[in-house]
């Protein structure tokens, strides 16, 4: 695309503006800083990627990744602010996840071991993972407090905290990973994803896309179940105490 | 008269807001006693530290003469059954509610079981099988004690199980208490918020305000209270 083609792309940015002031929305002001921001952190990330390209310095790699997973962190910490401990939990989950799916890429050679291919699909696993943290800890987090009198029974009935806690655990879990089943479901058939979509306008073969469109979904299945799962492991013992006590909300 | 539960100097607050002050004072082996007293003045705290949902922060509390941090939560939490107020129903069907204390061990009970303990709370078999969900309040009390009771433990703790029920309702649960006190031996420690229930179902009472006992003994005492809050609490001037 031409630095002109781009520029003409603006128009789309008029469009909403306009829209916005004719019908009093108030959202004009959010949009121009939107697109402001948008454009300064792209161009920031595509130069920042270019010099980690042409570098191959696995250093940079770490370091891209380790940016990644701390602001998703940061991110994702304040849905699970109630719990005790969350934002390490939430780190060694993403870290976790991104270990997993990038031992298996590149131990099975299913992907080249360059920056071009583990700093993207690793955006993608950590970018995932935030979004399905920030909606297991929303979920969990009201189920908890939705069913607080069903915990204390099952505790009070001599139940350890795990099974007083197993039903809101596997409802938050399931909750949480539907948007991901569902959505695999459909693809292709309402919409094309973004990855395979931009791989076919920048010229690559559409079944290339396809395949590696592929890889990306699976990838994402596990990201889901790891997170979900992980999270959930991790959150809810810190809920009670050694005497199997509901500390939670106390 | 041997304590089935002794509470000595026991003091319990959340975020530096006392709770408890200094509460001593024995529950007796065998008998019924019942706590009365205004709403927010500890009593619900005070079972729970019975069964070790909660600890004190100071104060020590014996069960049968054994200090309660010596006991297993689990397996303290089975010889002291709680019915709680709201008696929550886990989903699904009776049977499966009343199969939920020996399901938390991994063991079964069988349905012939499952009938003599609805029968002890004067069910009928055929609540077996109906969905928790359609019990009447006075059902669910029913069926949240006859749970309590798969445990079969030597003491029950009942929170004010009967507030929110009609005066049939009522009566039968205030039989069922004594029967269970009566058939099993069960130490039994009851709150509630009706007093002639306390006098005639309790043998002692203690009486509650703002986190202390303020006065305590038989039940009659209700009858003729010493202490003046207790008087005008008795009267209804205190809610």
């Amino acid at each position: 695309m031409s630095p002109i083609a781009l520029i003409f792309s603006l128009i789309f940015v008029l469009i909403p503006i306009v829209l916005s002031k004719t019908f009093n929305l108030g959202l004009e002001k959010d949009t121009a800083i939107a697109v402001v921001r948008s454009i300064i952190q792209l161009f920031v990330v595509g130069y920042v990627l270019k010099f980690v390209f042409d570098s191959e310095s696995i250093i940079y790699i770490f370091l891209m990744v380790g940016v990644m997973i701390v602001a998703a962190t940061l991110n994702a910490r304040k849905k699970g602010a109630a719990i005790k401990g969350i934002t390490w939990k939430i780190a060694v989950t993403l870290i976790f996840v991104e270990v997993l799916t990038q031992s298996i890429l590149l131990g099975f050679n299913i992907t080249p071991h360059t920056a071009q291919y583990i700093i993207p699909i690793s955006g993608m696993m950590v970018g995932n993972g935030m979004v399905l943290a920030i909606l297991f800890l929303n979920r969990f987090i009201a189920e908890t407090e939705a069913r607080q009198d069903q915990t204390e029974l099952i505790l009070s009935l001599g139940g350890t905290p795990k099974q007083a806690i197993h039903t809101q655990l596997i409802t938050s879990i399931k909750a949480s990973m539907i948007p991901t089943i569902e959505s695999q479901k459909t693809i292709g058939l309402v919409q094309l994803p973004g990855m395979m979509s931009g791989q076919i306008i920048a010229g690559a073969s559409p079944v290339q896309a396809v395949q590696f469109q592929l890889l990306v979904l699976f990838l994402l299945l596990t990201a889901a179940s790891v997170t979900c799962v992980m999270l959930g492991f991790l959150s809810y013992r810190t809920m009670f105490n050694q005497r199997m006590q509901l500390v939670w909300g106390r | 008269m041997n304590s089935a539960i002794q509470f000595n100097n026991v003091h319990y607050a959340i975020d530096n807001q006392p709770i408890l002050k200094n509460i001593t004072g024995s529950f007796y082996e065998g008998e019924v006693t019942t706590l009365v007293g205004p709403s927010g003045a500890g009593k619900t705290t005070l079972l729970k530290l019975c069964n070790g949902l909660l600890s004190p922060n100071t104060g020590e509390i014996h069960i049968n003469g054994k200090n309660i941090d010596d006991y297993d939560p689990v397996e303290l939490r089975r010889y002291v059954g709680m019915a709680l107020q709201s008696a929550p129903m886990i989903a699904g069907t009776v049977y499966k509610n009343l199969a939920l204390p020996l399901d938390l061990q991994g063991q079964q009970l069988s349905k012939n079981q499952a009938a003599d303990l609805l029968q002890d709370v004067g069910l009928g078999e055929e609540f077996l099988h109906r969905n928790s969900r359609e019990l009447s309040g006075g059902q669910r009390q029913k069926v949240s004690i006859a749970r309590t009771l798969v445990n079969r433990p030597e003491i029950l703790l009942l929170d004010e199980i009967t507030s929110s029920l009609d005066q049939v309702s009522q009566k039968e649960i205030e039989e069922l208490i004594v029967k269970i006190n009566r058939k099993f031996g069960v130490t039994i420690i009851w709150i509630t918020h009706n007093l002639q229930q306390a006098i005639t179902v309790g043998t002692y009472t203690w009486v509650m305000m703002a986190g202390e006992i303020i006065e305590e003994g038989k039940s009659d005492l209700l009858k003729s209270p010493k202490n003046e809050q207790v008087r005008q609490f008795v009267k209804g001037e205190l809610e």
